[in-house]
């Protein structure tokens, strides 16, 4: 195991897979000579030249929907948007042709494209940039969405992204490129649609994806610590596909949850996993679920009022114990 | 608004139709007799295929919407009868012409518009959604100008793939205002793509004149110099023109690797769609105009009679047995099972078709 | 052969079409895109294109006609042909596949929409004593069902009165308390004035912790108790002797050893002699405990917390009362941590101060057990020669989770504690 950076744990996967497959290319704005505005693609242009490692122009229509039509020749482009706020600008690609490809030819047709960039505020950039559009996308049948929350998951989820032969759009996170966490250097592969019990409890379970689980595993330890409440946090890693029985498992232990994520509250992800609960373990519920997502409304420049706008452990704990009471 | 000062249209719109002058082209003049029946046959076999679509949408059994290829059968026609074996097809929403020049059956394209499990799409494509990857052909889209990025993607894989090849990649008139089209275009040319994009310019926006809808609508092609693109304008009336103008295009493409755009100059005898009432843009002497001086079928048809290349005789019995063909196709979808409800959540995703234990994916995918 | 054309669907949400008027007549040839004639559909008056090439044989609809989708209007054939006869005029297949698919909607009848009754079996919830419908948590309901229990009959303690399941584990556990809700009604003072005026009070998170964390020690931990006295009279002269000691040596600042920190560090000490004690009932298992990490209650004005001294088996008397002091000012000040707060393996809760004599604490969940200390009182006792004198006695009452621990295993913690607190100067060694 080495100890290495969410940032480190993405250019591994990326690197792992460029070696194993000469069809996978990486592609996207500054991802070449400028070696990835946030530098997760350091490195890979020298490494592996360009024809494997593409600088776009700024065209988010035009080459991520060159992507889509080349992976439909059996290219694999794994796709850099610097921003997933600027995915906005090639919906059409993004939503209608990459998730309705297949089904639309009856079958016919495959679309193994990555798309992959950073989805999340919190970095004071104001509204534009600070978009999280993992639930609207997860809305349509045809495309997957993962949300890694560590390193270790990063990698394996990246690495089964680009071997997946359907498009997988991966929501990474600026603040977490830093993090480190230890990582195997073989080659291993997070399955899409599996959750993952980050921390072990009895009394409440908080289900989060993406760097919600860190805000949850902080707010689990103060709830242990001040007001002696053993709190399971299962991280869903993915989004779409679901890992239902996962969480459905820990509803059965603790019988009080708690939903948190950093998307707005209106039809958040959230709004599907209380759904799931109340569908399939409504018996097993002791209270009402609560969730604490982002406050609803365009993410604000402010960053005093931007890091309360996001969630973060003193909510989490706050909305944890009105689930308790 | 003001008209610009130069229209460039293709030579020979400009006379009246009569004898091809690109008969002796090389790509035309190399053809055998029967090449030349085949493709009347195949703009004969669009024709009535599209009339019979309107019998089978007038009795209700074709939804939605339906864009007819009447009129325009040269442009598929003569483009797509020069394309070899790593050359592919991507279009926009009137893909009947298309498919079936690719080669696609009468019966999996009526029954697709009938909503059938015989449809080519399984009937989840329906008329503006045909495919058939292994021949080449990669859609049918409904979205205008989405398909443009798509199509240079796959002059992207055909190069780096290695393989000599293209793309062409159709839309309509209205497409070039779209924002993807002209990135698909800074693309194509920044990296040298083998794309050729065929405007299909029948004139009208749906409802909407080029004068109306485009800024310097004289044309279209010539949008392409801001990228440093190749272009040309053809006459899209005359098949002959069509191969000869496409085949240059094509030679770039297959031996520079460059792109090009080409304008085709086209007519559509039905409305945009058949919600289209057809009398509020454009006068029914245009119509009758077209159909009766520049029908690309006709023209055609006179063409090879006067090369003795047809008979009169010859060119009713293909007609027959196109309308006939055209008439066993809406039997064949009429009397094919609609998808089951079971099928309504398959071919969603690959990986959940096939799931096992080497997929990659786990848990709930497909939601209640 | 003859062909009838049927009013056509002229665009995708067209049911019935208007025929305008007729451009051809009987008996004339039409060709591809001929225009018939002029239909008009909820959108727009259309044209009729000709899609079957031939003569007109029969006009079957008059202009002015308006027909469903799929009627008949016009038959074209050879010329001579005869024209067909029409098999169901009008509206021969139009409108079938919503008759099939779903029924007619009826028209209002002024009739008043009746609930369905309940499926036989299936009894609505039973309403409150007040009318008002029984508030319980779904995981209640299926335990109380589990249990026998009526849920809605019991009190709830969730928010807005919800019995949830820690009220049904409750009520399972004591299955002779009264079932009906407690009333928390009572008559008004008669003088119009109590003590205070009658009022439900906010009840905060502390609160809310000790409600439930005490609730379920209680209700789940088999809790059993012993009582021991102590001569407390060596430790007091002790004490008194060291902390006069200690003013004389640190002056105004000198630490002050108080009785409770005797008792801590006689704890650790008997814990130490007796670990099986110092362990916790972990479901399938018993966790032995390494470490010796003494929890003691400080009681605040809202509540009462319980700070946790490290590794007390490994602490000097002086340490202890050092850490001890530490955290009572921290919890006063409400600045403990949460590490401050968590983990211990054992805990004393003294009520010494009060003058109460003896009493049974309830046990800190995980703990094995608590140690409850009362006040050590002047009493008069028999001494080793069988005479009555005046004594100092302490009374410590022990409460025990029975799953981890045996009375014989307590009794033995307590004789350990009780050597160690009458005979103290063991402790300074």
């Amino acid at each position: 195991m080495a100890v290495m950076t969410y940032r480190e744990a993405l250019r591994a996967a990326m690197r792992e897979e460029l070696r194993r497959d000469e069809n996978v290319v990486l592609m996207g704005e500054e991802v070449a000579q400028f070696n990835g505005a946030y530098k997760v693609t350091e490195g890979l242009l020298k490494e592996f030249g360009p024809k494997r490692v593409v600088d776009t122009p700024i065209s988010e229509a035009g080459f991520i929907g060159l992507g889509i039509g080349a992976s439909m020749l059996g290219i694999r482009p794994v796709m850099e948007l610097m921003f997933w706020s600027f995915s906005y600008v090639a919906f059409d690609q993004i939503v209608n042709n990459a998730g309705n490809i297949r089904y639309m030819s009856g079958g016919l047709i495959n679309c193994p494209i990555v798309i992959r960039g950073p989805a999340n505020g919190g970095t004071n950039v104001g509204a534009t940039h600070s978009h999280t559009p993992e639930a609207i996308l997860a809305s349509h049948p045809g495309i997957k969405v993962v949300c890694p929350a560590t390193p270790y998951d990063a990698k394996g989820l990246m690495k089964a992204a680009i071997r997946d032969n359907d498009p997988v759009y991966v929501m990474e996170n600026t603040i977490l490129y830093n993090d480190k966490g230890e990582v195997p250097e073989d080659d291993y592969v997070v399955p899409l649609g599996v959750a993952d019990v980050k921390r072990q409890g009895e009394d409440l379970t908080i289900v989060a994806h993406g760097r919600a689980v860190i805000t949850s595993l902080k707010a689990a330890e103060i709830l242990e610590a001040e007001h002696g409440v053993s709190v399971e946090v299962v991280d869903l890693r993915s989004i779409r596909p679901l890992d239902e029985e996962t969480v459905l498992a820990s509803v059965r232990k603790t019988h009080r949850v708690l939903l948190v994520e950093e998307n707005k509250p209106f039809c958040g992800v959230d709004a599907q996993i209380a759904y799931l609960i109340q569908s399939r373990a409504f018996d097993e519920l002791d209270a009402p679920i609560h969730r604490v997502s982002s406050v609803d409304a365009p993410q604000i420049y402010c960053k005093r009022l931007e890091d309360q706008q996001i969630p973060n452990p003193a909510r989490v704990v706050a909305e944890a114990l009105k689930v308790l009471a | 608004m003001a008209k610009p000062a130069v229209l460039t249209h293709p030579e020979s719109l400009k006379r009246p139709a009569g004898p091809s002058e690109y008969a002796k082209d090389p790509v035309n003049a190399k053809m055998t007799k029967a090449e030349k029946v085949e493709l009347y046959t195949k703009m004969a076999r669009i024709r009535h295929f599209e009339q019979r679509c309107i019998r089978v949408y007038q009795q209700g059994k074709i939804g939605g919407f339906l864009h007819l290829y009447v009129g325009q059968e040269a442009v598929a026609a003569g483009t797509i009868s020069l394309l070899g074996k790593h050359d592919h097809v991507i279009t926009g929403y009137r893909d009947h012409g298309h498919a079936l020049m690719v080669g696609m059956g009468m019966n999996e394209c009526m029954a697709e518009l009938t909503g059938k499990v015989t449809g080519c799409s399984k009937g989840k494509g329906g008329s503006m959604h045909y495919f058939a990857p292994d021949k080449n052909f990669w859609g049918g889209h409904g979205i205008v100008g989405g398909q443009a990025p798509l199509g240079t993607g796959l002059a992207y894989a055909v190069k780096y793939l290695g393989r000599k090849g293209s793309c062409l990649c159709y839309m309509g008139d209205g497409a070039v205002n779209q924002g993807a089209v002209h990135e698909a275009y800074n693309l194509a040319a920044l990296w040298d793509l083998p794309v050729i994009f065929v405007i299909e310019n029948n004139g009208y926006s749906m409802g909407t004149s080029q004068e109306r809808s485009t800024a310097h609508p004289g044309c279209l092609a010539k949008r392409a110099e801001g990228y440093g693109m190749a272009w040309d304008v053809v006459n899209g009336h005359d098949v002959y023109e069509v191969r000869a103008r496409t085949a240059v295009a094509l030679k770039r493409a297959h031996e520079e690797s460059k792109p090009t755009v080409l304008e085709i100059f086209t007519y559509r005898y039905y409305g945009h769609s058949m919600a289209d009432p057809d009398k509020t843009y454009r006068d029914k002497e245009e119509i009758k105009e077209y159909r009766e001086q520049k029908d690309p079928v006709l023209l055609f048809e006179k063409e090879l009679i006067a090369e003795k290349t047809l008979t009169p005789e010859k060119a009713k019995a293909i007609n027959e047995a196109a309308m006939e063909e055209a008439d066993a196709a809406a039997k064949f979808a009429d009397e094919s099972p609609d998808p089951t409800l079971a099928d309504v959540t398959k071919d969603i995703y690959w990986e959940e078709d096939n799931r096992g234990p080497d997929t990659s994916s786990r848990g709930t995918i497909i939601f209640e | 052969m003859a062909e009838i054309i049927d009013m056509p669907k002229l665009s995708d949400t067209m049911s019935v079409g208007t025929l305008v008027k007729w451009n051809v007549k009987e008996g004339q040839e039409v060709a591809f895109g001929d225009i018939l004639g002029e239909v008009e559909t909820d959108k727009a008056t259309m044209e009729l294109s000709c899609t079957v090439p031939g003569t007109v044989l029969k006009i079957y609809a008059a202009a002015g006609a308006q027909l469903p989708v799929g009627a008949p209007i016009l038959a074209v054939g050879k010329k001579g042909e005869k024209a067909p006869e029409p098999s169901a005029p009008a509206a021969k297949e139009s409108p079938k596949a919503p008759a099939a698919a779903t029924p007619p909607i009826p028209e209002t009848t002024g009739v008043a929409c009746v609930p369905p009754a309940p499926a036989g079996g299936t009894a609505p919830s039973r309403p409150a004593a007040d009318g008002t419908r029984a508030k319980v948590s779904p995981y209640a309901r299926r335990m109380a069902e589990k249990a026998a229990l009526n849920a809605s009959a019991l009190s709830g303690t969730g928010p807005g009165g919800r019995v949830v399941a820690r009220d049904v584990a409750a009520a399972a556990a004591a299955p002779a308390a009264p079932s009906g809700p407690v009333n928390v009604s009572v008559p008004p003072p008669a003088d119009g004035k109590g003590v205070q005026t009658d009022g439900d009070l906010a009840v905060g998170g502390m609160r809310q912790t000790i409600a439930r964390r005490l609730l379920e020690s209680k209700v789940t931990v088999p809790h059993f108790y012993l009582e021991v006295e102590v001569d407390a009279a060596p430790l007091m002269a002790m004490r008194e002797s060291i902390n006069r000691r200690l003013a004389e040596a640190e002056g105004k600042d000198a630490l002050k050893l108080s009785v409770n920190d005797f008792i801590l560090k006689a704890s650790a000490e008997a814990l130490r002699q007796v670990p099986a004690v110092n362990c916790s009932w972990a479901g399938t298992s018993i966790r032995q405990h390494g470490a010796v990490h003494l929890s003691f209650g400080v009681a605040l004005d809202d509540g009462l917390v319980t700070p946790v001294i490290r590794d007390a088996h490994a602490k000097s008397l002086r340490e202890i009362a050092i850490d001890a002091k530490t955290l009572i000012g921290k919890a006063r000040a409400k600045k403990l941590t949460p590490a401050e707060m968590s983990g211990s393996t054992f805990t004393v809760t003294n009520l010494g101060m009060y003058g109460v004599s003896g009493f049974f604490g309830i046990i800190n969940v995980p703990n094995a057990a608590i140690l409850s200390v009362g006040a050590t009182v002047k009493k008069p006792v028999v001494d080793a020669h069988d005479r009555i004198v005046v004594g100092q006695r302490m009374t410590l009452g022990l409460s025990g989770d029975h799953r981890v621990i045996d009375g014989a295993v307590a009794a033995q913690f307590l004789q350990a504690l009780k050597k160690s607190l009458e005979e103290p100067t063991a402790m300074l060694i």
